[in-house]
């Protein structure tokens, strides 16, 4: 899997949820996504946005467009400096929250996408993949 | 303030939503319908989301909060205009709207709202000096 282009977006205010949401939709809209699969994207970026910033007191979101076996894909990369996951398949089931939301975020992201893979170390933060192939 | 307008057709109340929602505005949203409906005694509540791209787990639950605090007020909601591809990530998501009713646009869920409260319907209502 390689990168053919990437930007990086910072997560500290909802506004820049706003704006992470739109640049995936600009890059999903330019390598011709149906309308379906932009918006599944789209709204996992949400999604994984809005939890880096509820959650993880902020981060970063990596976009890159990268190219696999004769597939092109979107990629995206959360990262935050939060308090971690203790418990990552509890934090994936669909209802399980510790915050005010309904617990849909990571287990319905992870839906969304084509490959999620999360790292999370306790006190140091987590790190989201997800990929979406055209 | 950046506000979402809620405009008063008779006993409803029309919201679009048209601009990328975020968290302030969500609450402010909350605060001005459940006052409009407390001020105007309106008894339906009905939100225009066709112009949305997305809707997520955050305003999904905006959507469903808004309808329980108008229920507790005497109203009705109903959620309208949703584009189809919002509706089959939303299902994915694992968002299906619980106790929110849903009509395809305006017109049918004005007549949503009219029917549930047992209003004549705008569209077969005659006047006696007709007859």
């Amino acid at each position: 899997m390689t990168a053919t282009k990437r930007e990086l977006l910072p997560l500290q205010t909802s506004s820049d949820v706003v704006l992470a949401r739109q640049k995936v939709r600009q890059w999903a809209i330019e390598l011709r996504f149906s309308l379906v699969d932009q918006t599944k994207l789209v709204t996992a970026a949400s999604e994984l946005a809005r939890n880096a910033l509820d959650h993880g007191q902020g981060g970063q979101m990596a976009i890159e467009i990268v190219n696999g076996a004769a597939r092109t894909g979107l990629k995206l990369v959360f990262e935050d400096n939060g308090p971690g996951i203790p418990d990552i398949q509890m934090a994936l089931k669909d209802g399980f929250t510790t915050g005010p939301g309904m617990g849909l975020g990571l287990g319905g992201s992870k839906r969304l996408v084509n490959d999620f893979s999360i790292e999370s170390e306790v006190g140091k933060g987590t790190k989201i993949t997800v990929v979406r192939w055209k | 303030m950046e506000r979402i307008p809620i405009l008063r057709m008779g006993p409803f109340l029309l919201i679009t939503i048209q601009v990328d929602m975020h968290d302030k505005l969500a609450m402010q949203l909350q605060d001005d319908v459940t006052e409009r409906i407390s001020d105007w005694g309106s008894a339906g509540v009905l939100i225009d989301i066709s112009s949305l791209e997305i809707v997520d787990s955050f305003i999904g639950r905006m959507l469903a909060n808004i309808a329980a605090m108008s229920r507790v007020l005497g109203a009705e909601t109903v959620v309208v205009g949703m584009q189809p591809a919002v509706a089959i990530t939303l299902v994915e998501l694992g968002m299906s709207l619980p106790g929110v009713r849903t009509a395809l646009n305006v017109e049918s869920g004005m007549e949503l709202l009219n029917t549930s409260l047992g209003r004549p319907q705008s569209g077969t209502f005659h006047d006696s000096n007709e007859a």
